[in-house]
């Protein structure tokens, strides 16, 4: 690293180059950038770890070399308790939160999964009538702010009669629009010629979408999935809106509402059950990460 | 045109020689549509029909059905609106002192934070395009805050926040830039910047001097550390399209440091930049989730932006026809704003 060889105190580098102080200062930049974007993460965990007597007298770093206590593993079981209990599946709710978020994410992105490649494959790969138009209509509602159908939806879930249950968190996002976009540029490259020798072997579109494009497109797919999954297990706004009783809420929605209750005065169990929420995600990310940054180049989706 | 180059296989020629052709077409046509369908369905059902049903909406007195004891179909999608008012949600929204600070609101945080998140980000991607060693492993973390659920990082910034027990204060104090006995209250402050920093010299600023809540650019600075990573990729990319050759000939003609980037770069990196800044610009007007974890909107009504607001009159009063009426409103502003970026900045576009 350059930056380290700017503490020695000669002009001229062991290699016998010249030092680069301009490059020195580069890293000094993106070392402060980096840490800055992962401190936040560091201090969530650190501070579940701690007493709320280190948090109310500031105490940085209360275990050894410079403290004398333990790390405090108790806090997590504590926060689990101290959300509630779910009498209905007899679990405490923290576990319900997670079921409820798990439960709508891998619904939620499987049958996104399944409208897109589907609607991806008609649009690129099959000559239909009026596909130009429907795939203009399919692009507009991206012009649509989440806002504006926000309204209707909330009435529209009370008088289908999925308010407060599963359907409303699922059915509203089976569609996406981003989805079937990445996967249609990607379908797009697949040459027509190929589809032409699978007929001759015998094979039918669905076959052929099955057993050539999809494995073809693996990496296409395995971004939509994981977008996907980041933003649903993200989902607060609506959730909030249609779910009334504790136990229907996701992990997002369960969190905010212990910050608000007690967040104040419980800030160690707060972190702990924010470190539940984040680091599942995070080690998600890192195993997987390539797949990330192809999707935000490919389609530039803000969440 | 598939079905016109293939060959028909002989065992349907033989059942229907004369529209086996066809029969195949109309099949392939209908196995399209039907591929297509639980897609445009849910599109129609979640996305185009509540646009008219809101407008419908927004032209109410909405009861919630189960408050009207709403029990047939019509009564349940019409009955709600126990009154019909035309455009008076509109007039009303218009007469708000609150929608206009919420709309004043939402353009500070967008003024305030586009320059400093695309700043910051093109100077971050910049200095990465720098041959530099370890990019991926800096690029990874600095994506980490994008990637994590934003209701989480959002309470852990609440806390960084805190006047007491917070990390920023505590910080500040350490370095001695803080008067312990006068910390600043970030997401409880609804003071102006300038208003404070004025304090700490002793002069009175008149309240149009003010500035920017202290609450708002708390709200800011979490923005920009959440989506620092994901507009550097972006840049990133933008700045990897820029053919090498183009700074070689600058190079030759004697070009370098700043005016290789002023006359380069940031020219030919002008697609990245505009489409950045409509997404940025898209995620501001959508902002919510933690601005709610934060602030609920508060304190006051520092950080309400019109996409809170519209969330509050919903979800706090039921007021569905009003909060309808706002959304539309907010809708046209997003409108009329597209149309003029894509005039003012798109014209400045290089493309190629």
């Amino acid at each position: 690293m350059a930056s380290e060889s700017s503490t020695i105190p000669t002009s001229v580098h062991p290699s016998g180059k010249q030092i680069d102080w301009v490059r020195a200062l580069i890293y000094v930049i993106l070392i402060v950038g980096a840490l800055a974007s992962a401190l936040p993460f560091l201090y969530m965990i650190m501070t579940s770890f701690k007493t709320y007597g280190d948090i109310i007298n500031n105490n940085f770093w209360p275990w050894p070399p410079f403290g004398d206590e333990a790390l405090q593993w108790q806090n997590y079981p504590d926060a689990i308790n101290n959300v509630g209990f779910d009498k209905a599946w007899q679990v405490p709710l923290v576990v319900r939160y997670f079921a409820n978020s798990i439960i709508v994410t891998v619904l939620g992105v499987v049958g996104i999964l399944l409208t897109s490649i589907f609607a991806a494959y008609a649009l690129a790969q099959m000559n239909l009538p009026g596909k130009n138009i429907i795939f203009i209509l399919i692009l507009a509602t991206l012009m649509i702010p989440p806002d504006l159908t926000l309204v209707p939806k909330v009435v529209m879930m009370f008088n289908f009669g999925w308010y407060n249950a599963y359907p409303a968190l699922i059915i509203p996002f089976l569609a996406s629009v981003f989805s079937i976009f990445l996967l249609r540029q990607f379908f797009m490259q697949i040459p027509k010629d190929l589809f032409d020798a699978a007929l001759i072997d015998g094979a039918g579109h669905l076959r052929y979408l099955f057993t050539i494009v999809l494995p073809l497109s693996k990496p296409a797919v395995v971004t939509t999935a994981l977008l996907n999954f980041i933003w649903s297990w993200d989902s607060f706004k609506w959730p909030l809106l249609v779910t009334r009783d504790s136990n229907m809420r996701v992990v997002a929605v369960g969190l905010q509402q212990f910050m608000a209750s007690e967040g104040g005065t419980k800030v160690q169990l707060l972190m702990a059950f924010a470190t539940l929420v984040v680091v599942p995600v995070l080690v998600f990310y890192f195993i997987t990460q390539k797949y990330f940054k192809e999707g935000v180049i490919t389609t530039g989706i803000k969440g | 045109m598939t079905s016109q180059v293939t060959p028909v296989p002989l065992s349907a020629t033989r059942w229907r020689a004369p529209s086996a052709r066809r029969w195949r077409r109309v099949q392939e046509i209908g196995l399209g549509y039907l591929l297509l369908a639980p897609a445009l369905i849910v599109l129609v059902v979640f996305d185009f029909f509540p646009i008219f049903f809101g407008a419908f909406i927004s032209t109410c007195d909405w009861k919630p059905a189960a408050a009207i004891g709403a029990e047939t179909v019509l009564e349940r999608w019409l009955g709600p609106c126990v009154k019909f008012v035309g455009f008076d949600n509109y007039v009303r929204a218009f007469n708000d002192p609150q929608m206009w600070q919420s709309l004043l609101v939402t353009a500070t945080y967008a003024l305030i934070s586009i320059p400093i998140q695309l700043g910051l980000a093109l100077f971050f991607a910049y200095l990465l395009f720098q041959n530099v060693r370890g990019k991926e492993i800096f690029r990874v973390v600095f994506f980490l805050p994008y990637i994590t659920s934003s209701v989480a990082s959002a309470a852990v910034w609440s806390f960084l926040y805190n006047p007491d027990k917070g990390l920023i204060n505590n910080f500040l104090i350490t370095i001695g830039v803080m008067n312990p006995e006068k910390v600043w209250k970030w997401l409880g402050e609804p003071t102006g910047i300038f208003t404070l920093m004025a304090r700490g010299t002793g002069v009175t600023l008149p309240e149009w001097l003010g500035g920017p809540s202290l609450a708002l650019l708390a709200v800011i600075f979490y923005t920009t550390w959440v989506f620092l990573g994901y507009d550097m990729t972006l840049f990133l990319a933008g700045l990897g399209n820029i053919p090498g050759e183009l700074y070689d000939a600058a190079k030759v003609d004697g070009a370098s440091g700043w005016k290789l980037f002023r006359h380069i770069t940031f020219p030919l990196l002008s697609p990245t930049t505009f489409f950045i800044l409509i997404i940025t610009v898209i995620g501001i007007f959508k902002a919510f989730n933690h601005i709610y974890v934060m602030t609920q909107g508060g304190p006051g009504n520092a950080t309400t932006t019109t996409s809170i607001y519209i969330f509050q009159q919903l979800y706090q009063y039921n007021r569905y026809g009003y909060s309808a009426a706002l959304s539309f409103i907010l809708f046209i502003v997003i409108l009329a704003l597209t149309i003029i970026q894509n005039r003012v900045a798109g014209s400045r576009v290089v493309y190629d």
